[in-house]
């Protein structure tokens, strides 16, 4: 066999060509969530080389930890708003990026800006505008009278100390990651409203339907694959993220408003040490996550057939 | 039922004039063929009357009522798109019904209309299938199911049977004709193939360059076409031209007879040189020159021809025009 046709056989150039994906799958993918799953029925920690197999000790003990409880149900909360925010947000901005204006490879471009940016970085902006002494949020609203003074609006103090009080610390992480989750919404989309035939949308004008009925009718259960793409997608940059948390707040206000079940895993596997409760926790949502994956792209590719 | 009238409509994308300035006026139940070549302005004039484009100027006209700023979906008007445009969401029987769902219409009357309209066309047992699983000739019936569901005062066509096989294009056409008799609506229908225009319409108006070159019943645009281009673009092979004392003499193929073939009336002398003998089955085309210009002749089988002979031929002068060298307009004797 000449070497120079070597490449041109495909049983040998197909396994060649898959071997760095399945290094990668194995290596940083499979092996991590095995260690993981084998961890949460273990009893290890970092500082003791002892293990034994507990079954499923861990998540009896996570399930009646309080602070586990609590960061489950703002994982939830977390979730579900932020998911809801960058859909209809992405909404909106993708109607506006499909049509043609002046000046629109500009907005475009500072649509996608939060992507393109370091997550820390954007988080650490969130944070001076966020601050308790220096926002300039409270700055502006005291200017506009709306703060600081007896009988304002939004109270008599100086300022709102967006991440001192539960619920706007928890208002403020959403904010920050639906401000990062946008663009990559807006992306998707747009592209799925792209696909949607223009001939569709005019027939559905000359049947005589206006704006909603076009937008509910038509445009929307048409786009329904792509945005249970986006939802899919959101969701799960949702319920792993913890930079926004952890760069903001630390998980507080004290003692956990706003601790989300990845920010209370890495707290607990790796500041606290116990890296058998930390994959216990970590673990936790995984089969609910992979149904609603499964559940999702069901839905989707029946979608696309119909 | 309604008429619609175009009073020096222009529409202009830039530098580009795609209409520019068509005076038409449509009778109560008429049927309408605008054709042209592909860039002629028919679309976009289509398109103009349904509410899809705005007019940069003139005005248009239904019932008497100027509609330049009313909504696609207040014109009363329904369209047929070349893609067909259905829902693919939606099962044909709800394809049908969303012109009447929008118009707010109760359940029995909605499943009544949809299902005269369903059985107009044959399509009655479709209705609970989705448009991807049925066939190209049935998506083209629920789509003018569609249209017509509401008894529409005026049905846009936009080269409907153009997606079809060639073979149901025929019967197509036929049928499209009859439900159009049947409901009498006023129909506009766009094409740029001549004899769907022939079969199907009153009155064609043929455009070109953003303009109507002429407009006129089928067999005035063939036998008297108004100017070259006309003359050129309607028929197959289109008209003979040949320059005769600085006017150009245009003449049909199928009137090009030998001269001993014509009968005895009033006849025109040419030479015909003939180069090259077509047989198409039921007929031959004879390709060749008088005096250099190249001309084609459609004769009957029958006619004995040979390959580089010249022969005399002849047409009647009846059936002769004359055309300006310059600017391709008819001139009349």
């Amino acid at each position: 066999m000449k070497t120079k046709h070597f490449f041109d056989r495909e049983e040998v150039l197909a396994p060649l060509l898959l071997v760095p994906a399945g290094l990668y799958i194995i290596l940083f993918v499979g092996f991590p969530f095995v260690m993981s799953f084998v961890y949460s029925i273990s009893n290890v920690t970092v500082g003791n080389p002892d293990f034994k197999m507990v079954g499923l000790q861990n998540f009896i003990d996570i399930l009646e930890n309080p602070v586990f409880r609590s960061s489950l149900l703002n994982t939830i909360i977390f979730t579900v708003v932020s998911v809801t925010l960058v859909l209809v947000f992405a909404h909106v901005l993708a109607e506006l990026l499909i049509r043609d204006f002046r000046g629109k490879w500009l907005v475009r471009f500072l649509i996608m800006l939060p992507w393109t940016a370091p997550i820390a970085l954007g988080a650490v902006g969130f944070l001076w505008f966020l601050d308790s002494v220096f926002s300039p949020i409270d700055w502006l609203l005291r200017t506009l009278g709306l703060l600081g003074k007896p009988g304002a609006l939004l109270g008599p103090a100086s300022n709102l100390y967006w991440l001192g009080r539960p619920v706007l610390a928890m208002a403020s992480i959403i904010l920050v990651h639906v401000w990062r989750l946008l663009p990559l919404g807006t992306v998707i989309l747009i592209s799925g409203m792209n696909s949607i035939p223009r001939e569709i949308v005019e027939a559905a004008q000359m049947d005589g339907a206006g704006y909603f009925r076009r937008l509910f009718h038509i445009n929307l259960p048409l786009l329904f694959p792509v945005i249970g793409v986006t939802v899919l997608f959101a969701t799960f940059f949702t319920f792993t993220d913890m930079t926004v948390v952890w760069v903001l707040t630390r998980g507080g206000p004290p003692p956990n408003a706003t601790q989300v079940l990845a920010s209370l895993a890495f707290l607990t596997g790796i500041e606290g040490g116990d890296l058998a409760q930390g994959a216990a926790i970590a673990i936790f949502f995984f089969p609910v996550l992979a149904g609603l994956a499964i559940i999702v792209l069901r839905l989707a590719k029946k979608a696309i057939v119909t | 039922m309604a008429f619609v009238e175009m009073k020096g409509i222009k529409k202009h994308f830039g530098m580009v004039k795609a209409v520019d300035g068509v005076d038409l006026e449509i009778r109560d139940g008429e049927f309408l063929v605008l054709l042209g070549p592909s860039g002629s302005g028919k679309t976009t004039l289509m398109r103009l009357c349904a509410g899809l484009e705005k007019p940069t100027g003139g005005e248009l006209i239904i019932d008497g009522e100027v509609v330049n700023d009313v909504p696609p979906r207040a014109r009363g008007i329904a369209m047929v798109f070349q893609s067909y445009a259905l829902y693919p969401h939606k099962t044909v029987f709800k394809n049908i019904a969303f012109p009447l769902t929008v118009e707010g219409l109760d359940k029995p009357e909605i499943r009544e209309k949809v299902e005269w309209a369903a059985g107009l066309l044959g399509i009655g047992r479709l209705l609970d299938r989705m448009p991807s699983q049925i066939s190209g000739g049935e998506k083209q019936r629920v789509a003018i199911a569609r249209a017509l569901v509401r008894k529409p005062k005026v049905l846009l066509m936009d080269e409907p049977l153009s997606n079809l096989d060639a073979k149901v294009r025929h019967t197509a056409r036929v049928e499209l004709k009859k439900f159009q008799q049947e409901i009498g609506v006023t129909t506009i229908y766009v094409t740029h193939d001549q004899s769907e225009a022939m079969g199907l319409g009153d009155r064609i108006a043929v455009m070109s360059e953003g303009r109507v070159r002429q407009i006129g019943a089928p067999e005035d645009i063939y036998h008297e076409p108004a100017d070259t281009f006309v003359a050129g673009f309607i028929g197959n092979p289109p008209m003979n031209f040949i320059e005769q004392n600085g006017v150009l003499v245009g003449f049909r193929p199928e009137v090009f007879l030998p001269a001993g073939m014509a009968s005895a009336e009033d006849q025109v002398k040419f030479r015909f040189k003939v180069v090259r003998v077509e047989n198409l089955g039921s007929f031959k085309l004879a390709y060749g020159a008088i005096g250099g210009t190249g001309v084609i002749a459609n004769l009957p089988l029958r006619v004995p021809l040979e390959e580089d002979n010249e022969y005399d031929f002849s047409v009647r002068a009846k059936d002769i025009r004359h055309y300006n060298r310059e600017t391709g307009v008819r001139i009349k004797k």
